[in-house]
């Protein structure tokens, strides 16, 4: 059995940082990913950061995971990392098992920090799952980290960041987006990325649907339906698209099985695209001493997920006594940041979702 | 198909080593994952399903839906998404759950 103060599982950018800030207030950290590396799906995004300096503004989210390890190395004798490690259950007495290399290991920490992110949603439509229709970020994986291409052409459904973004970089490895579509009247992401798109000539196109896929053994066309201002299907508007690839980002929703195991108190909310655990302001859930950040928390931005990762890092190593020099200061500047990235028209429906869950 | 040049990322790729896949001798970068080596060469299909025999394909490819479980190796029920590829590897299209033994 392994003993430390704080295990925090999920090394993407919100684990990742809560394991700084827990390591640099005097806690030893035990930060588990199942993946061979750290960063999540950071290494995969090749855009440039919004937000602010603090949060690695413009810079590309795959140069982040080096920024972050860098700072993680000024306090390695306080965090200790397991890679290829999958967390299997997280019990009522505490304990986690783990399994790494068919190993099967029990983790016994004093606090946890869950930061085991989301996962990518999946509409209903007939044949849905047939090959070669593909999350986002699927997509974005097998192009930016292995070099492969999803296919010949590509369809994108949903015109959230994601949807805008990943079309922007399929055209960019030189794979034909036919179009972008997204069930309301306007596309979801910041005016930006569909700028860029509309100038390299690729459609988006509001008000549309899949309703069908076709092919044999993998996917050769999709049947679209128009739909009117209230999302309401349009009869008579069918009509077909050829493609071999069909792309999927409807969205996100939080990773929360561990939370349930472990017997935090989770509710619905829309505005975070699933179940979430009830929290504070400091991120601890109804199960003292288990604490979350990141998009496990509800679905956000990495450069929330990361501020989040600082302060329930900050916050989960005081509560063992293991208080920062600068506690109040990095406690306040943190909630600043994150006030701030919720802010304006674009963080509305976060705000509504936080009025919900926080206590 | 391999995308080749790019104009922002590099990718560091392994040696080149051989594997088969459903018997047939095929060559992909060591390290990468299985499902990557194979979409390359355009096989899509992984598997298929238990009750209605329907192809599948990966869907997450960061190991979290199983949609591409296949035989490795002798051993059912591996996700090649994320399963890395190694000389001499013996994949197979997984039919229904697999077998263990």
């Amino acid at each position: 059995m392994i003993k430390t103060d704080i295990v925090i599982i999920g090394g993407g950018p919100a684990g990742i940082c809560a394991a700084i800030n827990a390591a640099s207030s005097g806690a030893k950290v035990l930060l588990l990913d199942r993946d061979s590396r750290l960063g999540g799906q950071l290494i995969k995004q090749t855009h440039m950061f919004f937000g602010s300096q603090k949060q690695h503004a413009s810079i590309r989210g795959i140069d982040i995971p080096e920024i972050l390890s860098k700072e993680m190395e000024k306090y390695k004798d306080n965090i200790q990392i397991m890679l290829d490690t999958t967390v299997l259950g997280l019990y009522e007495d505490g304990i986690l098992t783990v399994e790494k290399n068919d190993e099967y290991i029990k983790v016994k920490p004093k606090s946890i920090i869950v930061a085991t992110g989301a996962s990518e949603k999946f509409p209903a439509f007939p044949n849905n799952d047939l090959p070669g229709i593909y999350g986002a970020g699927a997509v974005q994986t097998l192009m930016n980290v292995y070099g492969v291409s999803p296919g010949k052409s590509v369809f994108m459904a949903g015109a959230g960041n994601i949807g805008l973004i990943v079309s922007y970089q399929l055209v960019q490895a030189g794979v034909e987006v036919k179009g972008v579509i997204c069930r309301g009247p306007k596309y979801g992401g910041y005016a930006v990325h569909a700028s860029k798109l509309k100038r390299m000539g690729v459609p988006i196109m509001p008000g549309h649907k899949v309703i069908y896929a076709h092919g044999k053994d993998k996917l050769e066309k999709i049947t679209l339906i128009k739909l009117d201002e209230n999302k309401k299907e349009i009869p008579g508007t069918e009509f077909d698209i050829e493609t071999d690839v069909l792309c999927i980002s409807t969205g996100l929703t939080p990773l929360g099985e561990l939370l349930y195991q472990i017997g935090c108190e989770m509710k619905f909310i829309r505005e975070f695209s699933g179940h979430v655990p009830v929290r504070n302001e400091e991120l601890e859930t109804t199960v003292p001493g288990v604490f979350v950040a990141g998009d496990v928390a509800g679905i956000e931005e990495a450069s929330s997920a990361m501020v989040e990762g600082r302060l329930a890092g900050l916050c989960c190593a005081k509560k063992l006594g293991f208080e920062n020099p600068d506690y109040d200061s990095l406690k306040e500047d943190y909630l600043q940041q994150l006030h701030d990235l919720r802010s304006g028209p674009v963080g509305d429906s976060i705000r509504k979702g936080l009025a919900k869950i926080v206590v | 198909m391999r995308i080749e040049n790019h104009p922002i990322l590099t990718f560091e790729k392994g040696k080149m080593v051989k594997f088969t896949y459903n018997g047939k001798e095929m060559e992909g970068y060591e390290g990468e994952p299985i499902a990557a080596a194979l979409h390359a060469q355009g096989i899509k299909v992984l598997g298929y399903t238990y009750h209605r025999n329907r192809p599948r394909g990966f869907y997450c490819a960061i190991g979290n839906c199983s949609s591409c479980l296949m035989v490795v190796n002798g051993k059912p029920n591996v996700r090649t998404c994320v399963e890395k590829l190694t000389e001499g590897a013996v994949v197979e299209t997984q039919k229904g759950r697999g077998e263990l033994k």
